[in-house]
Formats: structure tokens, C-alpha cells, sequence
């Protein structure tokens, strides 16, 4: 309050909590989709805490359950993660201080903790509104992923008759549609959906997914002629 | 194994990423490069959506799960939270292999 303006605290922390309670569920949801994949809750755990990027997660362990290679799940994850280093170039600014806590911050550089940290007036509360929705994303999501792959992860034929092998689509699709605010972007959206289908009977598995980033390469290309 | 290689591969590159800008480039201004971090997103997991939605190995098929995915939009156009998108999609799919 000693300048003047309101602290933001309180209508950060309220703002962290509410983005942590909806990651949960999708949480839950890689947790199971990593088990159907075949991965161990280790691993399911493993891509929570060291890879933490909920689409890119997703995508890779999709791919992987198809059958699709290493390289495929790998590309696919870091084409989604692109938009992680606009982020960075967002935030950087706002978050000074020792080298190695800027090393730990950025691990926490998704796609909330860069909405709420933008969002606020100063460097100061930017740093905070950043750091502090991102650890609170963090022990959501990583809670999420262990009791989604542990409890619910285990029997085939619950999560089928359950239709929980529902949520991957819908979780892609609510991933998807802050996405398409703009005529380009659903343009793009449409051609990879289109190229992906048409792919899918000859291409090896993951490839198909991996047309739609280029669809969205080529879009971004022709636009910088 | 391959699952372990990916998600040591893909932690390391992510990190890379996400820390680029902080420990190396600090805040300069590549518009080009909020453009694809746009772009790329929209095009990926709209192939995501319809691989997982509408393909069996190689082949292109539909099955409950479409109901589910169709309910799960609607429940978008409502403006409904992402948890209860997921959550009709899960019901709607269900309810559909019960009839």
C-alpha cells in the first residue's frame, strides 16, 4: 500500500489457487493415459516433475501409446514447447535476481504462470505472480499425475466401460480452444486437423501429429514472405 | 525404456526452452517468435484431437468417444470450466457405450 497501489497479492494467490484446482484434472487424467500407454507411475511422475508442460506431456505419451517412435513423441513435445521460449522472452525481464534462482524459475515457465505474472503492474509483482502460480500449478499437477497413474491407472476395462479413455480427446480439445481466438489460428487449426486424418493410413503413428505443427510452420512461413 | 528416453530428451529440450530467454537472451523482442509459439500450439493439438478422437492404428474410425468429444464442445461454447468439460465428455461417453 506505500505507493499507492493496492497490494496484489490476495488477487494473485486466488487467481493461483483457482488455475491449480483446474490443472488437477488433467492431472488425473495424464496419470491414466500414461498407464494406458504402458508407462510406469514413475515415469508418468517422472515427465510431471522434469518435463512439466501439461500439452507437450500429453502429446508425447499419446504418441507413444500408438506405437510411434522416440523421435516422434520427442518432436511433437518440443514443437508444443516452442511457445515456452516466447514466454521466457516475456517474463525475463521481471525475473531478476542470482543465476541460480533464475534456473529454477524457469522450469516453472508454462503457459499460467506467464498469464498471471504478465498480467500485473510491476517487475516486482510480476516475479511474484509468476513464481507463485507456478509452484502452486506445480504441486497440482504433479499430486494429479501420481493419483491419476496409481489409482485410477489400473484396470483397462473400467476405464473403457467409465469412458474415461474420453478425456485425453477433451482434455486435447479444451487445451485447444483458448488456442483459436484468431482467424489464423483456427485456420491452422482446421489445416492439421485435416493433414492429421489424412495421414493416418499411411504415415507411422505419431507422424500424423506431427503435420499438424507443420501446417503451422508453413502458415508462419508464407505469412513472414 | 523408450518411454524413459523421451521424457529424459524431452525434459532436457523443454528445459532448454523454458530457459533460454531467463539465463541467456533476457527480454529481447523476436515477434516472429510469438507467432509460431501462437501457431504452433493451434495446429498440434488439433491433430491431437482428431488422432485420438478418429484413428485405430491406421485406420480411420469412430466410436463412442466421438459423442463424448462432441458433448465436451458444447460444454466449451458454454463456457463451462475444463474440468467439467472433461468430466461430460467421460459421462457422455459412457452413457453412449451403455445404450
Amino acid at each position: 500500500m506505500r505507493d499507492g497501489q493496492p497490494d496484489p497479492r490476495r488477487g494473485i494467490r486466488r487467481q493461483a489457487l483457482s488455475l491449480a484446482l483446474a490443472v488437477a484434472p488433467f492431472g488425473l487424467a495424464f496419470g491414466v493415459a500414461s498407464t494406458q500407454a504402458g508407462l510406469s507411475w514413475v515415469q508418468a511422475s517422472g515427465f510431471s516433475v522434469l518435463v512439466f508442460a501439461g500439452s507437450a506431456q500429453f502429446a508425447a505419451v499419446e504418441i507413444l501409446g500408438r506405437g510411434g517412435s522416440a523421435a516422434a513423441a520427442i518432436a511433437a513435445g518440443l514443437l508444443l514447447n516452442v511457445r515456452s521460449l516466447a514466454f521466457g522472452l516475456v517474463m525475463a525481464p521481471s525475473l531478476e535476481g542470482p543465476r541460480w534462482k533464475r534456473a529454477v524459475w524457469s522450469q516453472l515457465m508454462i503457459d499460467e504462470s506467464t498469464a498471471v505474472g504478465s498480467a500485473q503492474a510491476s517487475p516486482r509483482w510480476r516475479r511474484y505472480g509468476f513464481v507463485y502460480t507456478g509452484v502452486a500449478i506445480f504441486i497440482a499437477w504433479n499430486i494429479s499425475t501420481a493419483v491419476g497413474a496409481v489409482a485410477l491407472g489400473s484396470s483397462s476395462t473400467l476405464i473403457t466401460r467409465a469412458g474415461i479413455d474420453a478425456a485425453v480427446p477433451a482434455a486435447f480439445l479444451a487445451l485447444l480452444w483458448p488456442r483459436l481466438a484468431s482467424p489464423d489460428q483456427r485456420a491452422v487449426a482446421l489445416g492439421g486437423a485435416v493433414a492429421a486424418l489424412a495421414l493416418v493410413p499411411v504415415a507411422p503413428a505419431g507422424v500424423p501429429v506431427i503435420a499438424g505443427g507443420a501446417v503451422a510452420l508453413a502458415v508462419a512461413a508464407w505469412e513472414r514472405r | 525404456m523408450t518411454a524413459t528416453a523421451v521424457l529424459v530428451v524431452l525434459a532436457a529440450g523443454t528445459y532448454a526452452l523454458k530457459s533460454a530467454a531467463p539465463l541467456l537472451l533476457g527480454g529481447r523482442e523476436l515477434p516472429w517468435l510469438a507467432r509460431l509459439g501462437a501457431l504452433l500450439p493451434a495446429g498440434l493439438l488439433a491433430a491431437l484431437v482428431v488422432v485420438s478422437t478418429f484413428s485405430q492404428g491406421h485406420a480411420l474410425h469412430a466410436d463412442a468417444r466421438a459423442i463424448g468429444l462432441a458433448a465436451a464442445a458444447v460444454a466449451l461454447v458454454a463456457r463451462a470450466p475444463f474440468w467439467a468439460v472433461v468430466l461430460v465428455a467421460v459421462a457422455v461417453t459412457a452413457l453412449a457405450r451403455a445404450i
